[in-house]
């Protein structure tokens, strides 16, 4: 604060390993900070999944192995129930939190954001600095969660009171390990608070000469918009996160109603309600999932556009599209509780306004479709994820249509549909938008380019991979599976559905081992990969127009000016198929 | 300037076999894609438990949506396989300046309004049936109580009052579950009943649903709904049944280690059968 | 269809950007100082109004559990207002008053004058966030605790985020008051001073708002 007019802005790239590398406030360093803490975290989380894919497939298999690893929740090689449902809650939350709100938005959002609006940092570096280290302390509290005394969290990453407000007497997990959670939770609320006003600022205040709202790359758009929606969203969360801890150690009845008898133990609260808990979540919740969704949105058409060699079809339409769907995102969040006991006529009303939320994205998904017709489709990797997240997205959007109904919600709530719907849309749609980012800005971020065959074999595994995957979990939630069961043999009419359970796990598995050939391409290309050209791919936006990996200050102390909007590809008459956004040649209308 | 910027990678120096093959795999994957999902969703192999339900209208405007989105779904993803197949890179191809157009924006938007507006309402209905329609005067209550991890089932008994409950009357070890107050003569003759809740056929039934620790769900698949049983509130529901037979009653909200195992019986007998039980019970109790 | 020439360094028509207004953009269009040490000043006065959408969400949360909370209850006993908080209040205003008077001083470039309302103001502050520390002595010497009731429950959970984010006022306000002392500000330089204004006043605002909720809405 202060005096910013010397506090700041010094051109200088810092000295010493620490302010360059730790303690950086240059957004690139921060940008990249936030990438390897996704990328850890989706590793963690994806390995969780893994292990508890392999008891869902062979319940009683014996693995002595993952038994010495973990003591408690695999004594002798056999895992319990509430390390099953532990490992649920910590994939659910590391992947929704620390992997789809990081990597997109903080991550790549930090990198580019001001490089594509033509500026030469953040509005506040230091800020910037903050909210990358709070973030980062939320993840050690959450994996210390994972590891604490009397087991970790398991109420599911939505963390539905009484069971998360109880304590001990509710169970293994209640104890230290939720709290933690809760914890962790409320200080990433306030980190993404941060990021989310100092994206807000930069867009609004530090574009260059020319870069008018409506020459924006989408992707600029898209980080704007998320912003937004992480801005007003967070607070709400951080409201709720409060009010838990304080019910499970400030002895207040927040979500507590009275009268309680768990384990035989009359518990001493009174009168609180756990819908509270759920409306706070959700409002919260909603905008969250497209938080995770939205810079996907941007990246894919960018992507899209870059490699047909054809500007964004409709570009109005689709930043429209993505404010659309940011200002109804806050009306829906009664979506997930149809069934909880709200009132069954505010259930009509967030239904049709869920339905009507799928409109702006049915508009976005026409326009990539639109701005692929007619192109010259380049097959690069980037290009393939951008593709296959199309793909996703709309597998994994109509089976919104089912759940967006209260009718047909009232049986396929809280089954493996739902599995199925989220991690198609949020889980593997998202996750490509990253995977598509990623093979498209590294060569800028890290001057060096990923290896392409490489590429395209982890594109095939995985885009057939996460389809076995999820695919059949939406069968399963029509057959009635119940989500968060960590043996379904108690049951005889789900016991015909063992088969895709196996079935799912092996594809699992594999996707899982896939994933070898992205880690492998990403660090072997980081030391040894081809070095990279200011713009390999010929786009048009500014970050192209820098050295790969551009200087600490960006552009070389001289911002440029703006001419063109963002996707100038393919202009009739141009020398080239491309025309950059500062380049001074001038587009005549013709009449 | 500007020339010193792009690479010297020209769009033609891309491997052109590569490239027809490979938008040719997506073209064929896709189609696969679509083929797969209809067998999946057409062949039954695994689908709703059959229904047993007088809420007739669930599997109607669920066959309903499915096909609109099926159709949606195959197009969306053929058209996708389809351009990325016929627009790839070729020699000599070159991509056609479109910025968009208005009046395809304009219908597109309007269509799927109209679509997702309509399917919305029309599935009021069902939701209608189940929440807003009063249960039947004929109806007969059951009291549901979900606990970790069982369902407590309690019927009124002949006076077709429930005794009233308060916590610190819960007793497991005397198998007063739901804390029936001992001094309540309507309790009395009160029949409880752990994870089976007997009913008859074709009697439609209110449910009183309850729970006294965490939240949990109770969930009938043969008749369509689910219901959170909510700690601290009373929530009714009602259904008829329309086939004898025992059905499974999962826990569809997650409430702790045991969730996974909360298992209730739907018994539905025929009127005489139901007499005949819940004299026996009433003799136990 | 449209058609390039080269190269002419003029705007050109722009494309995508056919004709919309361009809020805000304006932070470097006029290039001052450009390449030079110098950031658009009105970053701060723009980022903080964004935090403070965010801290109204928080207490939108709040103020919406409240209602939910007491609408279903049969446990809510209200708190009476403690004699103290009228005080705190008149505290608080009177802050802001000084705060503005020192405004008002800088603008006329009366340093010395600015310095001292300012100190008043921190004074005042500080003695708002002590006043506030005293009625919760006062409740809690009474046997009211947090877990008390739901009332009380949220008389300490509001009074205490709103204390929270006073203190970082207070702090804010010692920071300027220390550039004030150096005699750093101008009428023309005062971002800084802007910028912990409106905090200060939306945090006054803020606190009567809750003021008015915890014991008019009971
Ligand atoms: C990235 C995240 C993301 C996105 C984008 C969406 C998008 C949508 N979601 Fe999803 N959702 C989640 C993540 C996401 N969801 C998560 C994580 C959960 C579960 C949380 C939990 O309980 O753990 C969930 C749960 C969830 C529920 C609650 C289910 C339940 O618990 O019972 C509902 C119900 O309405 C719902 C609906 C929708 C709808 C209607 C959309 C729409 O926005 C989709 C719109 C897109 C399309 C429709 C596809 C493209 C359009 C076309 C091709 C045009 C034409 C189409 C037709 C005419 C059909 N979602
Ligand atoms: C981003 C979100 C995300 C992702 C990617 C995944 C990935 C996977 N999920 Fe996850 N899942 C959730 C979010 C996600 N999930 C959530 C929110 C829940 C709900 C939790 C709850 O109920 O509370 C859930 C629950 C859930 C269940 C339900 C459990 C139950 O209800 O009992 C299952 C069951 O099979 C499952 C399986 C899997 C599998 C096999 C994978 C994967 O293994 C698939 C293969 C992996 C990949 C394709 C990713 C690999 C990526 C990289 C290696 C690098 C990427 C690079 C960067 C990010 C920088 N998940
Ligand atoms: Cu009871 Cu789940
Ligand atoms: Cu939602």
């Amino acid at each position: 604060m202060g005096e910013p007019t010397h506090a700041v802005h010094v051109h200088h790239a810092p000295k010493g390993f620490i302010r360059k590398y730790i303690f950086s406030t240059d957004h690139k360093v921060i940008g990249i900070q936030y990438y390897f803490l996704a990328l850890f975290s989706v590793v963690l989380g994806m390995l969780l999944s893994v292990l508890f894919r392999l008891h869902l497939a062979w319940p009683n298999a014996n693995w002595d192995l993952l038994g010495k690893l973990f003591p408690t929740g695999m004594a002798g090689g056999l895992m319990t129930p509430e390390f099953y449902l532990s490992l649920v809650t910590m994939h659910g939350t590391l992947m929704v939190f620390f992997v789809l709100t990081t990597a997109p938005q903080s991550g790549f959002g930090n990198y580019f954001l001001p490089i594509q609006i033509g500026a030469d940092d953040m509005a506040f570096p230091v800020l910037n600095m903050l909210s990358f280290w709070i973030t980062f302390v939320a993840l050690v509290v959450m994996v210390m969660a994972l590891f604490a005394t009397g087991g970790a969290p398991l109420s599911g990453w939505t963390a539905y009171p009484p069971l998360s407000a109880l304590g001990k007497i509710s169970g293994p997990g209640e104890g230290l390990g939720q709290t933690l959670w809760v914890i962790s939770l409320a200080i990433f609320c306030v980190g993404s608070l941060l990021g989310a006003l100092n994206f807000i600022t930069t867009t609004l205040n530090l574009r260059a000469k020319g870069m008018t709202l409506l020459r924006m790359p989408l992707t600029v758009w898209a980080w704007f918009t998320t912003s937004i929606l992480a801005l007003l969203a967070f607070p709400v969360l951080l409201a709720g996160g409060i009010l838990l801890v304080l019910d499970r150690v400030g002895g207040t009845s927040f979500f507590i109603p009275a009268g309680l008898v768990v384990n035989e133990q009359l518990v001493n609260h009174s009168g609180g309600s756990p819908l509270l808990w759920q409306h706070l979540f959700w409002f919260f919740g909603h905008p969250e999932v497209y938080i995770a969704i939205l810079p996907g949105m941007g990246v894919a058409s960018q992507l899209l556009s870059t490699f047909s060699r054809k500007p964004v079809f409709g570009y109005k339409a689709m930043f429209s599209a993505m404010l659309a769907i940011g200002f109804l995102g806050f009306f829906v969040w009664g979506h997930h509780m149809f069934i909880s006991g709200m009132s069954p006529y505010s259930a009509v009303a967030f239904s049709l306004l869920t339905l009507a939320i799928g409109v702006p994205s049915a508009i976005k998904t026409f326009n990539w479709l639109g701005t692929l017709w007619q192109g010259k489709i380049q097959f690069t990797s980037a290009m393939l994820f951008a593709i296959g997240f199309v793909s996703l997205f709309v597998t994994g959007g109509v089976s919104g249509i089912f759940l967006g109904q209260t009718s047909l919600d009232l049986y396929l709530h809280d089954t493996y549909f739902v599995v199925g719907h989220f991690h198609m849309i949020m889980g593997v749609a998202a996750l490509f938008g990253i995977f598509g980012a990623t093979y498209y800005w590294f060569p800028k971020m890290f001057g060096r380019m990923l290896n392409e065959p490489l590429g395209k074999i982890h594109f095939w595994f995985t885009f057939i991979g996460v389809n076995a995957i999820f695919f059949p979990m939406h069968i399963m939630g029509v057959a009635g599976h119940p989500r968060r069961y960590s043996d379904a043999s108690n049951f005889n009419y789900l016991s015909s559905m063992h088969p895709l359970h196996e079935f799912i796990t092996v594809a699992a598995i594999v996707t899982a081992t896939a994933q070898l050939f992205f880690l492998l391409n990403f660090f072997w290309s980081l030391w040894k990969g081809k070095k990279a050209e200011m713009n390999p791919w010929n786009a048009t936006t500014l970050e192209w127009t820098v050295p790969s990996p551009p200087p600490h200050d960006n552009f070389g102390g001289k911002l440029p000016v703006v001419y063109h909007g963002a996707y100038e590809y393919s202009v009739p008459g141009a020398k080239q198929d491309f025309i950059m956004q500062d380049s001074p040649e001038k587009i005549i209308e013709a009449t | 300037m500007v020339g010193l910027r792009s690479g010297t990678r020209d769009a033609g120096q891309i491997d052109q076999r590569e490239d027809v093959n490979m938008g040719l795999a997506i073209a064929l994957v896709l189609v696969l894609l679509c083929v797969v999902s209809v067998i999946m969703f057409s062949g039954h192999y695994w689908w709703f438990p059959p229904l047993i339900s007088t809420y007739t209208g669930y599997d109607k405007q669920f066959m309903l949506t499915l096909i609109i989105v099926a159709i949606v779904f195959i197009l969306a993803q053929l058209a996708l396989g389809y351009f990325v197949w016929k627009y790839r890179d070729r020699a000599g191809r070159k991509a056609t300046y479109v910025e968009g157009n208005n009046t395809m924006e304009v219908l597109w938007t309007s269509i799927t309004f109209v679509i997702f507006i309509g399917l919305g309402i029309l599935g009021q209905r069902v939701w209608a049936q189940f929440h807003f329609a009063e249960p039947p005067a004929n109806a007969m209550e059951v009291e549901v109580t979900g606990q970790q991890f069982q369902w407590n089932i309690r019927y009124p008994g002949a006076d077709g009052q429930f005794g009233r409950t308060e916590a610190k009357y819960v007793d497991e070890s005397a198998l007063n579950f739901v804390g029936v107050d001992p001094h309540d003569p309507a309790g009395k003759d009160d029949i409880a009943s752990i994870n089976r809740m007997v009913i008859p056929v074709n009697q439609p039934v209110k449910v009183l649903l309850h729970s006294k620790d965490v939240t949990h769900s109770f969930f009938v698949p043969g008749l369509r709904i689910k219901q959170d049983a909510v700690p601290g509130m009373t929530i009714t529901i009602h259904f008829t049944a329309t086939k004898t037979g025992e059905y499974e009653i999962p826990c569809a909200e997650l409430c702790g280690l045991g969730h996974y195992k909360m298992r209730g019986i739907l018994d539905v007998r025929t009127p005489v059968e139901y007499q005949q039980w819940l004299k026996k019970q009433a003799s136990q109790e | 269809m449209p058609t390039v020439t080269m190269p002419e360094v003029e705007i050109g028509p722009r494309r995508t950007g056919g004709g919309a207004s361009d809020f805000g953009g304006g932070g470097r269009d006029d290039f001052r100082g450009r390449g030079g040490p110098h950031v658009p000043v009105n970053s701060y006065r723009l980022g903080v109004w964004f935090g403070l959408g965010a801290i109204l969400m928080l207490f939108v949360a709040f103020t919406s559990a409240y209602i939910y909370r007491q609408g279903l209850s049969f446990d809510w006993q209200p708190l009476s207002p403690l004699p103290i908080l009228w005080f705190n209040t008149g505290v608080l205003v009177l802050s802001s008053l000084t705060f503005e008077l020192g405004r008002r001083a800088l603008r006329q470039d009366l340093t010395g004058a600015f310095g001292r309302w300012l100190t008043m103001t921190t004074i005042f502050g500080i003695a708002f966030l002590t006043g506030q520390y005293l009625a919760w002595k006062q409740l809690a010497a009474s046997g009211i605790f947090l877990g008390t009731n739901p009332h009380s429950s949220f008389f300490y959970v509001l009074t205490g985020t709103h204390a929270l984010h006073l203190v970082g006022g207070v702090l804010a306000l010692a920071y300027v008051l220390v550039g004030a002392w150096r005699q750093k500000y101008t009428s023309r330089e005062c971002a800084a001073v802007d910028v912990t204004a409106v905090y200060w006043h939306f945090m006054d605002g803020l606190w009567i708002y809750l003021f008015l909720l915890l014991f008019l809405w009971r």
